[in-house]
Parts: structure tokens; C-alpha cells; sequence
């Protein structure tokens, strides 16, 4: 860990996602109802987690492949199970916040919840 | 860097201890499928910590079978019974195999 | 340098970790503490990251996939469990 210009700039990644992991975790206590949790909690950590893997990749470049890895999991993997969880508290008839305008799902299957 | 895992290992006893107490139904709401997520917890924090303690493969054991298989089984055979006893009560008991 | 920004990045860690864990302890249903579950999981990733980064092993990226993995299939499990399904 010394301090050339890629490992600066690993250090300001890693600021960064842990940044945007604070964020998530913000949104995931101020957000009023739940699909705004399921927004705010999966997609703010999501980018953090992977801002975090490219500033580890920076400060030590031989763990690439497997941080690369682990990258392209948490890309494909997050946003379906964000998704089924939407639908399913869909399903359950969580009650929405009173400033939803509108639900497409519910036109799309005739339901009134 | 022994200070970051030592600030590190009191966050997890905290989050641990409170995960537990959930687990138990003391604290949070008493329903049973949050308590097991709560157990689901409790191990994955602690693969967390055998991770501190310097062991890698202990783990890795810990998430795949108290995170993963127990907690699949949990939820497996809360389905099987709720839909038995919807079954039992539609057939009012003749056929319960 | 380095080391001053590695421990800046892992108090911003903790203090979102606390977050989603007071999210946990405090959902009103059990969907909101499904979501925190996911969030504690990811979070607890990045925590693993920064372990490796200080002990300066690799190996331990291993288990970091371990944990997505088994994070993503518990999820999918208990939200087909709370809509009637499996």
C-alpha cells in the first residue's frame, strides 16, 4: 500500500462506494414506504458495492479476476432479487405511500390493491 | 490495521447480539419467519467474524450451511405445513399423508 | 495517504451497516426487514473486501462470493415464501 497514483486513486474509489453504501443505508431509514426502501436500498449499494471492488482492484491489481467476478455477481444477481421482492410485496397489498401517482402492475392485472 | 478489525468486531457483537434477540422473539415483532431471517443473520455475521479470527474455510462452511441450507429448510417445511393444514381443513381430516 | 483513506472508507461502511441494522430491528412488515436483510448482505460483502485489503490475503474473496450467493438464494426463498408460493 504505497502511495503511487493507482493507489490514490484505489483509496478515492473506495471513499466513493463507501460513500454511496451510506446512502443506501440512509434511504433504507428515510424512505417513507417500502417500494422506495427496495429503491433506494438496491441500487445505491449495488454501485457502491462495485466502486468498492475497483479501487481493491486498484490498490492490489493481481486479485483482478476474482474481484471481477465477484463484480459481474453482484450486477447480475442484485436487481433480480430486488425484483421478485417488489412483486412480492406487491402481492401481499403493502400499503403505498399517499404521494404514488401510479401503479402500473395493478392497471396491467386488473387489481384494485 | 488492527484497530479497523477491532472497531470492526464490536459493530458485528452488536449486530449479532440484536439479530439474536430477534431470533428469540424478544425483541421486534413475533412472527416466525422473521425470526428465522433473524437466525439466517445471526450466522452470516458470524462467518463474518471466524473471517477475523484468520479462517477462511470455517467461513465459508458457516455461510453455506447455517446462512444458506438451514435456512432454505426453515422455509421449506413452513410452506409444507401451511398447506397441509389448509389441506386438513378442507377435507376435514380424511386424508392427511 | 492510503491508509487514511482505507480507514475513512470502513467508518463510512460501519455507519451504513448501523443503518440497515436499525432498519432490521425497526421494519414494520416483514418485507421492509427482508429488504434490510439484502442490504446488511451487500454491505457485509464490502466488509469482507476490506478485511482482505487489510490482511492483504486473497483467499478470502472466496468467501465473499460464498456470501452473494447464498444472500441472493435467501432472498428469492423468503419473498416466494410471503407471496403464497415455493
Amino acid at each position: 500500500m504505497t502511495d503511487t497514483p493507482l493507489g490514490i486513486l484505489g483509496g478515492l474509489l473506495l471513499v466513493a462506494g463507501a460513500t454511496f453504501l451510506l446512502l443506501g443505508g440512509l434511504g433504507l431509514v428515510r424512505m417513507p414506504d417500502l417500494f422506495n426502501r427496495i429503491q433506494a436500498g438496491t441500487k445505491a449499494t449495488t454501485l457502491g458495492t462495485l466502486l468498492t471492488l475497483a479501487g481493491t482492484a486498484c490498490l492490489q491489481p493481481a486479485w483482478g479476476i476474482k474481484l471481477l467476478l465477484i463484480g459481474m455477481f453482484i450486477l447480475f444477481t442484485n436487481p433480480v432479487s430486488s425484483q421478485v421482492l417488489a412483486r412480492a410485496a406487491h402481492r401481499m397489498g403493502i400499503e403505498k405511500s399517499p404521494q404514488t401517482v401510479v401503479d402500473r402492475l395493478a392497471e396491467d392485472t386488473g387489481e384494485n390493491s | 490495521m488492527s484497530g479497523l478489525m477491532t472497531a470492526m468486531t464490536a459493530v458485528l457483537c452488536i449486530a449479532m447480539l440484536v439479530a439474536a434477540l430477534v431470533a428469540i422473539r424478544v425483541l421486534g415483532d413475533k412472527s416466525l419467519p422473521i425470526a428465522i431471517l433473524a437466525a439466517g443473520l445471526v450466522s452470516l455475521l458470524a462467518s463474518v467474524l471466524f473471517l477475523i479470527l484468520a479462517s477462511p474455510d470455517v467461513a465459508m462452511t458457516e455461510a453455506a450451511i447455517g446462512s444458506g441450507l438451514s435456512t432454505f429448510l426453515f422455509f421449506f417445511v413452513l410452506a409444507r405445513i401451511r398447506s397441509w393444514e389448509k389441506g386438513e381443513r378442507e377435507y376435514d381430516g380424511e386424508k392427511h399423508d | 495517504m492510503v491508509e487514511l483513506l482505507i480507514y475513512a472508507a470502513a467508518t463510512l461502511v460501519g455507519m451504513a451497516f448501523l443503518l440497515a441494522l436499525y432498519r432490521f430491528f425497526k421494519g414494520p412488515s416483514a418485507a421492509d426487514r427482508v429488504v434490510a436483510f439484502d442490504v446488511l448482505t451487500i454491505i457485509s460483502i464490502s466488509g469482507i473486501v476490506f478485511i482482505a485489503l487489510a490482511e492483504g490475503r486473497g483467499i478470502y474473496l472466496d468467501v465473499a462470493l460464498v456470501y452473494g450467493l447464498l444472500s441472493f438464494l435467501g432472498v428469492i426463498v423468503v419473498a416466494r415464501y410471503l407471496e403464497r408460493g415455493l
